[in-house]
């Protein structure tokens, strides 16, 4: 049974004088208590609009959102914006890419985590503190009294990441976003924010949907993965399959692009030719046809489905077989 | 131990120092930063120096005056017919007026009621832009579509008080309400509400599209508390600066008024600008009774001016090292 159903989701900007973005095209996933889902793209192909749109988050004007996203049998599109504003920190929570601009650069971090405490849970100033000084505990930011009364700017990077999602958890909230939590981050830092999460995520149940455009993250964490390009899912499996046997030529692509430890030096790195922008609408055949090097006739004929048991993908000539890319990257776990 | 290792022991000790220096430096906000960064300005040094000269002389001053500034006792040294003003002199240190006053001690108390109108007029502008334009600012920000609507009216409120000269505003409003103190600061105030008012509106707006707002929303943070403790306070650094310089202009503003006869209809009563429009009729022959507070109301704008420059330097994260 899953916690939240997205189903069709679709995101499409609209500005008077230009013509219609569509952001998110037909989105669809699940995620399950205590599930990881990951969301895999480059810039621009509609991750941190999906999870915008699912936080209620987008801007009202310009913007139309479509399809479903059933929680808890609610619809989270339909709602209004008083019983999202409930259900934000409550039930949703979010951690933002860059955790420096994400928080108020002249509050306490301690003020700006209590807020939700007294907000949602309803505490007391004085039980707020307390708990917030534990929360920072639990994520691991080290003598959290002092930390309370400092400002932003007084934090490394990775403590400052912790502190967001002390923020975001604090409420233990039943789903959680993460929009790219570790891009602003160092490795070593990455790997423990990576860890952090994977324990909220066990030990209070969370479905968390893992928004990144690094590859080695998911390996290491998510369950399953959804592969976006251009606003829609162009290659979804579970996380074993998905590394071993990529069938779409892009989440092929992706992997080859990354650089292998092994390979021979000098050896040019395998990048994925043009960019998101050399894009065909949807509507006339697949959008990723005019970067790939698998392309045919069919391609551009009709939009390619979405097919396949738990393994899809949306291509009508793709790669079968053995993976010639990094599965090594499943080995970091 | 080698001379080497001393070296390396001498310099372990120093960071050890310097980082306890640090350490003892945490907990600070950005505004104790800007006020550390606003001691190393000369600018602001000069400017403050002005300043405290300026109010200390405004509040203990008259304590210690030496005649009483309404007294004309010294009228009989006056001569209007030979145009004779006595000048400076050990017992008058500014000389008398051509009312028989002691100039040194009104200059004195027209510090203090100079100060008094200036800050009373900012003060005013300072209350009533900033619920306006808060108000506003919030409402656009993050009120949606009825928001933004509300904000257009105050604004375009706004716009007629800016569409008016402010001299010719000030003037028309001190004319309905009969020349007077009080009317005179009024009009000062009123003058400069919608530069208040602009600035922080749009301050406001440039921060309610930045991430921590988006990030505080999606925490379900209600919209009130976002405006009051997350919003207002990343906008209020323009603003405070805006009211440092206004206090300038507002003794200028004052000064002009009552220079054009619309300030306070008693001339007994010091205030520099009001000093500056008696000595007018003395002028050929006691230019000293106009210069006096000319020089005050020059040297106050000016230390409220520095004042004010060096910290819109140091509150500007531009500019921020």
């Amino acid at each position: 049974m899953s916690l939240l159903d997205v189903q069709e989701l679709s995101v499409v900007f609209t500005q008077r004088g230009r013509e219609d973005v569509k952001a998110v095209d037909g989105v669809s996933f699940r995620v399950g208590a205590g599930e990881i889902v990951g969301v895999v793209g480059e810039s621009g192909c509609g991750k941190s609009v999906t999870a915008l749109a699912l936080m209620g988050l987008l801007p009202e004007k310009g913007v139309v959102v479509k399809g479903r996203a059933e929680f808890d049998g609610m619809d989270l599109l339909a709602l209004d914006q008083r019983t999202m504003r409930d259900l934000r920190g409550r039930e949703l929570g979010m951690i933002f890419q860059d955790p420096l601009s994400s928080l108020n650069p002249v509050v306490p971090i301690g003020k700006q985590v209590t807020e939700v405490l007294t907000r949602h849970r309803g505490m007391a100033n004085d039980v707020a503190t307390k708990e917030a000084e534990l929360l920072l505990d639990r994520v691991g930011i080290p003598d959290p009294r002092r930390r309370l009364k400092e400002y932003p700017h007084q934090l490394s990077g990775g403590m400052r990441q912790r502190a967001l999602i002390a923020m975001a958890v604090a409420c233990k909230p039943r789903v959680l976003i993460a929009d790219e939590p570790t891009t602003a981050l160092d490795v070593t830092i990455q790997a423990q924010i990576l860890e952090l999460l994977k324990e909220l995520v066990h030990e209070d149940g969370t479905a968390l949907i893992m928004i990144t455009h690094d590859l080695g993250v998911v390996a290491g964490l998510c369950d399953t993965i959804n592969v976006l390009y251009a606003g829609k899912v162009v290659e979804s499996a579970p996380r074993k399959p998905l590394f071993a046997t990529p069938n779409h030529p892009y989440t092929r692509g992706l992997l080859g692009s990354i650089p292998r430890l092994d390979s021979v030096r000098g050896e040019p790195l395998n990048p994925i030719p043009g960019s998101v922008r050399d894009l065909l609408p949807w509507a006339e055949g697949c959008a990723f046809a005019p970067r790939c090097e698998r392309v045919i006739e069919t391609c551009i004929e009709a939009t390619p489905e979405l097919l396949g048991g738990p393994h899809k993908y949306r291509c009508v000539n793709p790669v079968l077989g053995q993976s010639a890319g990094p599965e090594h990257l499943l080995e970091q776990e | 131990m080698t001379q080497l290792g001393k070296r390396k022991l001498e310099k372990l000790e120093r960071l050890a120092e310097l980082s306890a220096i640090n350490a003892g430096e945490r907990g600070e906000s950005l505004w104790r930063e800007a006020f550390k960064r606003l001691r190393r300005n000369p600018t602001a040094i000069i400017g403050a120096g002005i300043l405290l000269l300026f109010i200390l002389i405004a509040i203990i001053g008259p304590f210690f005056v030496p005649y009483d500034e309404k007294d004309t006792h010294w009228i009989g040294q006056v001569s209007a017919r030979d145009n004779i003003i006595p000048g400076p002199s050990a017992q008058h240190w500014l000389g008398i007026d051509h009312n028989g006053r002691d100039e040194f001690s009104r200059m004195i108390v027209g510090a203090q009621n100079t100060l008094f109108v200036g800050v009373v007029a900012t003060a005013i502008g300072l209350i009533f832009g900033c619920l306006l334009g808060g108000l506003s600012g919030a409402a656009f920000g993050l009120g949606g579509k009825r928001g933004r609507q509300l904000d257009n009216v105050l604004m375009r409120f706004v716009d007629m008080l800016l569409a008016m000269p402010s001299l010719l505003l000030a003037v028309s409003i001190v004319t309905i309400l009969g020349p007077s103190l009080p009317t005179v600061i009024i009009a000062v105030g009123v003058i400069v509400i919608p530069t208040f008012a602009r600035l922080l509106r749009g301050s406001m707006i440039a921060q309610a599209s930045a991430e921590y707002v988006v990030a505080a929303t999606s925490l379900g943070v209600s919209r009130r508390k976002i405006a009051l403790t997350h919003i207002l306070p990343n906008s209020a650094a323009p603003v405070i600066v805006q009211a440092t310089l206004t206090l300038a202009t507002a003794i200028i503003e004052v000064a002009g008024l009552s220079f054009l006869g619309l300030g306070n209809p008693d001339p007994s009563v010091p205030e520099w600008g009001t000093m500056l429009n008696d000595a007018l009729q003395v002028f050929e022959f006691a230019p000293r009774l106009a210069v006096f507070p000319a020089l005050g109301i020059i040297i106050t704008a000016l230390g409220f001016t520095l004042l004010g420059e060096a910290m819109r330097e140091a509150l500007d994260p531009k500019l921020r090292k």
